[in-house]
């Protein structure tokens, strides 16, 4: 469904990027995962067109991105970026309803199926009742889950995502993290970008791990989510343990503190066992 | 509650759909209430005047020239000359430049995604004091002082927008600068013509640089107006890509609206109204800067709403200024002094009370 392959890009002489592939199939959630400045923003523009890449191809759904028309392509893929704040106070509805202007037609425009469609996106992420707000007066997480309804209400085969959870509390970024997995399993195609280790193995069908030299690992989480591969982007950072059969990603800091304190409160206990003896 | 009924069926057979949750008939209503005073205001005006004619002649005269079975020999000839040949025309340009300074604040607002820029800000105006300078000062070279306003208007923003293009990109910051620049040769420039010209010539200027209503005629109107109602038709067909074009750049691409292509033409049009308002009436400001805020205020940053809104208080705003200009003292006052003492203290009224729901 998505296919990047060797894809170059610079901004002026710095190169940010060269020689990137992946590929991501059709129903995947995929994340992006890899640390601050490592392009995956930048990789996100060039596959969205909003950057013209030196050298390389992207092709979606079978097109190659450079033939694809700016209407053709907002029907086929939508974007949710890094929460940002318009100047205007548009309502939650509007803004969600804008997701629809690539299925518009006609003078009239807008008709009740792209209002359904809106609602209906604002119910299925459970803000409805923020329609009536103003946009840019909501926080930076309640904006993030607007974007995402207007993802959802574009309707489109493809959906990237820059850090779609980064702003919001724990119950929300797992919440999202579900509409995710359930737009997948409808036969939408995600990229997502995230932080979280935790979240891209937990969640994801499928992991890409970059660098700034590239893409360092390419899979699905239990492969590619290993302490090997961390250790080469976080240098020694993370330790990767198993808890009641789900993975996770620790801080080393904290797993070595945690193992300590409890060999103390176990070898505490002993003693007090004995003494009770 | 059956009026309410049959207003709605005619807007669904027009193709209008209603949805809870999306109730956009009270802007409509606005909207109508909205046209309904500006039509009001401009009865009003025609009837006021500092030759005192009873308004019963006054609406005698207006009626006998616009039914087709109306007789127009009938009436004063005096009468018929000032209210049809004078007060009219003035009415009627007084709604075409509110209508276009309006309507391309609106725009020019939504393109730059910033409430606080006005038509101006690329410099038309600066262009066009400068070219009708020229024309003041040199008539043996120009065809006329509207004309070479016009052009010069024009040239300005072209200039402008030549500037801030790199790569196939215009970036907003880069565009506005570039329009401080421009304009602020042209200032100089104007001050050139100002230093240079005769004392009759630096008085037509600067009672052009303060606007007015003072020369309006039926040429004007038939000019200006058909051009201006044709772009405001076509601004407000593109009311929906601007609240897509006013949420970034980046944005309206994924949403598949070509930035570069969408404000470029519409920039071009706004510009085009913009600079025949100006080169017609001189520079009255405050209009475009004020206007699309009430609308704002009224019915929400929706720029369908807006751009028709702001249009039609454009409108009424400069009868009632106009009005005010000719009627407050026997000789009369640039419109522009008018529209911006009224105008500066309710745009500060906004900030305190209201700063907040719109400036974000």
């Amino acid at each position: 469904m998505l296919r990047v392959r060797d894809l170059h890009f610079s901004y002026g002489k710095k190169p940010v990027f060269e020689g990137v592939s992946f590929e991501v199939e059709e129903g995947e959630l995929c994340g992006l995962f890899g640390p601050n400045g490592c392009g995956k923003t930048t990789l996100f523009k060039c596959c969205l067109k909003f950057l013209k890449f030196h050298r390389g191809s992207v092709v979606m759904n079978g097109i190659d991105i450079t033939d694809h028309r700016i209407e053709k392509m907002a029907k086929l893929v939508a974007y949710v970026p890094q929460e940002h704040k318009p100047p205007f106070p548009y309502l939650v509805k509007e803004v969600v309803l804008m997701g629809r202007t690539p299925h518009l037609r006609g003078v009239f425009g807008i008709g009740r199926k792209d209002k359904e469609r809106a609602l209906n996106a604002l119910e299925v992420l459970d803000i409805g009742h923020l329609a009536d707000q103003p946009y840019n007066q909501l926080s930076g997480g309640q904006r993030q889950m607007v974007l995402m309804a207007r993802a959802i209400a574009q309707d489109t085969k493809i959906m990237f995502l820059d850090e779609p959870t980064s702003a919001l509390d724990f119950s929300n970024q797992i919440r999202i993290w579900e509409i995710m997995r359930r737009v997948a399993e409808e036969g939408v195609t995600i990229l997502a970008c995230s932080h979280d280790p935790n979240h891209v193995s937990w969640f994801c069908n499928k992991v890409v791990v970059m660098n700034r030299n590239g893409i360092v690992a390419e899979g699905a989480p239990h492969h590619v989510i290993t302490e090997q591969v961390l250790d080469e982007i976080y240098q020694g950072v993370c330790t990767v343990r198993s808890l009641g059969g789900t993975r996770m990603v620790m801080p080393k800091v904290v797993a070595d503190k945690e193992s300590d304190e409890i060999s103390i409160e176990s070898r505490v206990g002993m003693r007090r066992a004995a003494a009770v003896r | 509650m059956a009026e309410e009924l049959k207003r709605l069926s005619i807007l669904e057979r027009l193709g209008y759909e209603r949805i809870e949750g999306f109730s956009e008939e009270r802007k409509v209503g606005i909207l109508i209430s909205l046209l309904a005073l500006m039509i009001v205001a401009a009865a009003i005006a025609i009837s006021l005047g500092v030759y005192e004619i009873s308004v019963i002649d006054v609406y005698n005269i207006t009626l006998a020239h616009l039914s087709p079975l109306g007789d127009t020999s009938a009436v004063n000839r005096l009468y018929d000359t000032i209210v049809w040949e004078l007060r009219v025309p003035r009415i009627l340009l007084a709604i075409t430049v509110g209508v276009a300074l309006a309507t391309s604040g609106a725009v020019f607002q939504g393109c730059f995604r910033n409430p606080l820029v006005e038509p101006y800000i690329l410099g038309v105006s600066s262009g066009a004091a400068f070219g009708a300078s020229l024309g003041i000062v040199y008539p043996q070279f120009f065809l006329s002082i509207q004309v070479s306003a016009f052009v010069f208007g024009s040239v300005a923003v072209a200039l402008a927008y030549i500037l801030a293009r790199t790569r196939d990109e215009t970036p907003i910051v880069t565009l506005i600068l570039a329009g401080v620049i421009i304009g602020s040769v042209f200032s100089a420039l104007v001050s050139i013509m100002k230093y240079i010209s005769n004392d009759s010539a630096l008085r037509e200027i600067v009672f052009w640089l303060m606007g007015g209503f003072y020369y309006a005629s039926w040429k004007d109107v038939a000019l200006v107006s058909p051009v201006v109602i044709a772009s405001f038709l076509v601004l407000w067909f593109f009311g929906w890509k601007l609240n897509i074009l006013s949420m970034g750049d980046e944005e309206a691409r994924t949403l598949g609206v070509s930035p570069e292509k969408y404000k470029f033409l519409l920039i071009s049009i706004a510009t085009l109204i913009t600079s025949l308002a100006v080169s017609t009436v001189g520079i009255i400001a405050w209009v475009g800067l004020m206007m699309p805020h009430a609308a704002r205020l009224l019915l929400g940053p929706d720029h369908r709403f807006v751009v028709p809104a702001a249009a039609m208080l454009g409108g009424t705003y400069l009868i009632v200024c106009d009005t005010l200009a000719r009627t407050l003292t026997s000789a009369e006052i640039p419109v522009g002094i008018i529209t911006s003492i009224l105008g500066a203290p309710y745009l500060f009224y906004l900030l305190r009370t209201r700063g907040r729901a719109i400036f974000g």
